[in-house]
């Protein structure tokens, strides 16, 4: 076991996860007030924080019964982007090892942002902790800045200070240390690319789902 | 919004997390296979870029938001903080919005 305070990486490694926690609970205010604004309560808005928590399902539900879609399709769309939080899982699976009970909190943290910061450490010791690390921060943060931006309803429009280009930026920010070697630079180049092409023909959810595809470049000896 | 929505997709998305990570993920895999879910983050990470760029619903919309994650990528090239990245990203896609 590593001491958090002596391991002068894990410090640093601890520090960006917190960071991108913090960075993830400014898009989380976004998310709240288009809760809201979507006809959601504030219980509600904050149920789904707590309980769904993978943001992407809880921003599209909203943004669909936001834009008067049915219940059905809000739903459709949600369950289809959280699918990949499965496919996290089975990546992380062989560096989170543990009794049930752990591994069953480590699931509800198994998300974009805590897979996307162990994969990105080069020792085992430090992936599982940059795992578990980013899985709680984002959770705190993700939960506050959900409450925050239900409570301020529509008193503000989160698109003033450009707080939808947060979330995509941090995503730029933790996938390019992943770009240092080349399969995983294919991987992003053809995952990004499918999605792309994919986005106007195919439902909310699909295109995320088919650019896991990209992973067959890992096939190769 | 009823409670059953959100209680449903609560489960639901808990389901794909455990199914994943717990019930799958236990097995040991051949190396083949291994060598595969270790690109799954780069791969899924890169699509979601791309979605929240320039995805609009189910169109593709060039807007602010390509200016602001354009900026992102420059800072992220250029080694800068996380949360240099995420400030850049966001306030260059609030002033384009501003100006436009």
């Amino acid at each position: 076991m590593i001491s958090p305070w002596r391991d002068e990486r894990l410090r640093a490694v601890a520090a960006a996860c917190v960071t991108l926690g913090f960075a993830i609970g400014v898009f989380a205010i976004s998310f709240g007030v288009s809760s809201v604004a979507a006809g959601a309560t504030v219980g509600q808005t904050c149920a789904l924080s707590l309980l769904v928590f993978t943001g992407a399902s809880q921003v599209s539900a909203v943004s669909v019964i936001g834009a008067g879609g049915t219940a059905a399709s809000a739903f459709g769309g949600a369950a289809l982007l959280a699918a990949r939080n499965g496919v996290y899982g089975l990546a992380m699976a062989p560096h989170l090892k543990g009794s049930l009970p752990t591994r069953l909190i480590a699931a509800q943290l198994t998300i974009d942002e805590s897979t996307a910061m162990a994969a990105a450490q080069e020792d085992e010791a430090h992936r599982s902790a940059a795992f578990w690390i980013t899985g709680l921060s984002v959770y705190l943060f993700w939960n506050v800045g959900t409450l925050i931006g239900a409570l301020l309803g529509t008193a503000i429009d989160p698109a003033t200070y450009g707080l939808d280009a947060a979330f995509p930026a941090a995503f730029v920010a933790i996938l390019f240390p992943l770009l240092r070697q080349k399969r995983p630079m294919m991987a992003a180049a053809i995952g990004g690319a499918v999605c792309l092409v994919l986005i106007p023909f195919t439902p909310v959810g699909v295109p995320i789902l088919c650019a896991a595809l990209a992973i067959l470049v890992g096939a190769p000896e | 919004m009823s409670w059953t929505f959100v209680l449903l997709l609560a489960a639901t998305a808990y389901a794909f997390k455990v199914l994943g990570l717990v019930l799958v993920g236990d097995r040991t895999l051949p190396p083949v296979i291994d060598r595969c879910l270790a690109l799954i983050p780069a791969a899924l990470i890169a699509a979601i870029v791309m979605l929240n760029t320039f995805a609009h619903g189910q169109h593709l919309q060039i807007d602010a938001r390509a200016a602001g994650v354009g900026a992102a990528v420059v800072a992220a090239w250029r080694k800068a903080p996380l949360i240099v990245v995420i400030v850049i990203g966001a306030a260059v896609t609030a002033l384009v919005r501003k100006l436009a």
